[in-house]
């Protein structure tokens, strides 16, 4: 089924994924909504993800999250239909025309598997008795392509990971962390744009998994590919994600961008993810800031903390023009901007102003830099004031998050 | 008690007398056919033999001594294999101990022929293998006897009827290194390949044969040593070799012979599993 162009890069379409042979009677139940326990005690067929509809446009990193059991590697499956879907759609893209993945025939899975879609594994899943290098050409020897070109394709890979030096190695003899480096450079072997990859660093150290994803944020930048992301940790997800997917039960509970569902979670079995997770990375100072208008005032002039020893006076746009400590000391103006290095700010007589949508770190490190709390501008406007008691309040909320969930 | 005793007595089902019909059937309907296979193999055997013997014992013998020496890399494996045939030349036994080589070798390639494909079959389908698995236990538990008459009938005595009955004994073992082999692979392993667009025939050419064939050549080499316990059945049926002298020495009561024959079959053996042995130690799984 071929359907017209936009620049969506996967949409999964009310899938139903049932695991067993009496899927015709469990599909109405997923219907009435029952529970995966109820649907396995009638039928004995396993709900693997109940009506799962989510849009990934094209260059997003879309994170499918949840605990074990809830159906988020065998959505990811579907996408290269390693895993069969009972009902729906499963649209990739390709070309000027999306491909129901979920309804192709062999020859098609088959095209869309060797040029358009590849996949990174937990266990990594290399060939044990090949070396890296041929591991990594895997993708492009099935396709057929001849061993010269194979080579050159490898080793630009393999250079992308750094690991060309260790191309004549076997598998087992790299360390957990450069196996899963050759798988990934495996899966950009075939130049595929849409990346699927199923829990690829659970398997490693807490360091090593932390590099990782550094080193494939740093990778997308460039490859601009359209990563989908199964993770059982939420502080990952936030970490990569620009979009994430909440799985509980086979049934997607929330999907936005990562600040949304720390901000708003969907439900308590959300709100317990996000109570155990670390919300300096996520959340902007913008859901933190005091804002202008909720600002005391001494006459002209705003109030920046509690103890009124901070003020600014501004100008007839709202711009700042002067910022004050105790009524006698001069700040110096400072506009920061994400390229500023924040070993440049050397004085504590400097009042950083900065943008809305900087992170809580940011704020933090800013904070603690400037000694002074943070103005937070927006097209040359103070729109709040990000200082120790908003901080405190932000860390705070996390905490008062996790209590509630419990 | 009695009464039944006697209608079961009375009432005898017919086991052997289907499976003489069964025999007879074969042999009116195929006979042309099992002809053809006798001829042909008998004659690539008896070649095979009359090539090796062609060959002065001592030249035989250090080729077989350079061949250790190519596939092992030991020259104590090459210096023993060297010193214990010109043993079995010293006492005698040297055209016996090529017959049954090549005896050996021939069944085992014909094991492996009809193995490897039946043991993949059967790994890709459960059902194949409930079916397969009782015909191998019975192949491998009845008495070789009872299938050496219907051998004999169908083909004659001679080498092909030997390796005929050696065949039966020995496939069951590539079978099931095969099956076990094929479907042990892991399956993160497929899944990566077929997740890469691989074929059904890619799949087994480049994930499965691989990852199998440590156990594949451990088939090989039980299959070999199942071959070799056969020789002196084989002998029974007409096949020339190192069995003839054993069944000579027992039915003439001679212990010399038997232990001179009978060491000479442990010396085929040692070699054939020393050389047959895998240099590496697999490779472990991902």
């Amino acid at each position: 089924m071929k359907q017209s162009m936009t620049s969506t890069a996967v949409e999964f379409k009310n899938v139903d994924i049932i695991f067993g042979d009496r899927q015709k009677e469990a599909v109405p139940m997923v219907d009435a909504g029952k529970t995966r326990e109820e649907i396995l005690d009638a039928t004995g067929c396993v709900l693997g993800v109940a009506d799962g509809s989510i849009r990934i446009e094209e260059g997003e990193i879309c994170v499918l999250m949840g605990l074990s059991g809830s159906g988020k590697s065998t959505l990811l499956r579907a996408v290269n239909g390693l895993n069969k879907v009972t009902r729906g759609e499963v649209l990739v893209q390709d070309g000027d025309t999306m491909v129901d993945v979920a309804s192709c025939d062999a020859k098609t899975l088959r095209h869309m598997r060797t040029e358009r879609v590849s996949m990174v594994f937990q266990q990594f899943a290399l060939l044990p008795w090949r070396t890296v290098a041929e591991n990594v050409g895997l993708g492009l020897e099935l396709k057929g392509m001849p061993k010269a070109e194979r080579e050159a394709i490898v080793e630009e890979k393999l250079k992308l990971v750094s690991l060309d030096k260790w191309k004549d190695k076997y598998a087992h003899e790299l360390s957990g962390g450069m196996q899963q480096r050759v798988g990934l450079a495996r899966a950009f072997a075939t130049d595929a744009d849409i990346l699927l990859m199923d829990e690829p660093f659970s398997a490693l150290d807490p360091l090593i998994r932390d590099h990782l994803q550094d080193e494939l944020l740093e990778l997308q930048r460039n490859l601009k590919k359209t990563i989908i992301f199964v993770s059982h940790d939420l502080d990952e997800a936030l970490k990569i994600g620009t979009h994430i997917a909440i799985m509980e039960g086979g049934r997607i509970v929330q999907y936005g961008e990562p600040e949304e569902i720390v901000l708003n979670p969907a439900n308590e079995y959300v709100a317990e993810f996000v109570a155990h997770m670390n919300p300096l990375n996520v959340l902007r100072c913008a859901s933190l800031m005091t804002e202008v208008e909720n600002m005391r005032r001494d006459g002209d002039q705003l109030i920046l903390d509690k103890y009124d020893a901070f003020k600014v006076d501004l100008d007839g746009q709202g711009a700042v023009v002067k910022a004050t400590f105790d009524g006698k000391l001069d700040l110096k103006l400072f506009s920061y901007s994400e390229e500023t290095e924040l070993a440049d700010i050397v004085s504590d007589c400097v009042v950083a102003l900065a943008s809305p949508d900087i992170t809580m770190k940011r704020a933090i490190e800013l904070r603690q830099a400037t000694g002074n709390p943070v103005l937070l501008v927006r097209d040359g406007r103070l729109v709040g004031v990000v200082g120790d008691e908003e901080i405190y309040q932000g860390i705070l909320r996390q905490s008062s998050i996790a209590d509630a969930a419990q | 008690m009695s009464s039944i005793e006697e209608w079961l007595i009375g009432h005898k089902i017919p086991v052997g007398k289907w499976g003489e019909s069964f025999f007879d059937f074969l042999i009116d309907n195929f006979s042309g056919f099992f002809d053809l296979f006798s001829d042909v193999m008998s004659f690539l055997i008896k070649g095979s033999v009359e090539g090796l013997l062609y060959l002065p014992p001592i030249v035989l013998v250090a080729l077989i001594a350079a061949l250790a020496h190519f596939l092992q890399r030991s020259w104590k494996l090459s210096l023993f294999v060297f010193l214990s045939l010109l043993f079995i030349i010293n006492q005698g036994y040297w055209e016996e101990a090529i017959q049954s080589l090549v005896l050996v070798l021939y069944s085992t390639l014909v094991c492996m022929l009809v193995g490897v494909p039946l043991g993949v079959a059967a790994a890709h389908r459960p059902w194949l293998f409930s079916i397969l698995r009782p015909i191998l236990d019975l192949m491998q538990t009845i008495p070789t006897f009872v299938y050496l008459i219907p051998a004999m009938i169908l083909l004659g005595l001679g080498m092909v009827p030997g390796m005929i009955a050696t065949v039966i004994f020995a496939v069951a073992a590539p079978i099931r290194l095969t099956h076990l082999g094929v479907s042990s692979v892991p399956t993160p392993l497929i899944e990566a390949a077929e997740s890469f667009g691989a074929t059904k025939s890619q799949l087994l050419w480049k994930v499965e044969i691989p990852f199998a064939l440590p156990t594949i050549i451990a088939g090989v080499t039980q299959c070999i040593m199942l071959s070799l316990s056969m020789v002196v059945i084989a002998a029974m049926v007409g096949a020339p070799g190192l069995g003839v002298p054993v069944l000579r020495a027992l039915s003439q009561v001679k212990p010399d012979m038997g232990i001179e024959a009978g060491l000479a079959i442990v010396i085929i053996a040692i070699l054939l599993d020393r050389l047959c042995k895998q240099r590496n130690a697999p490779v472990k799984g991902a």
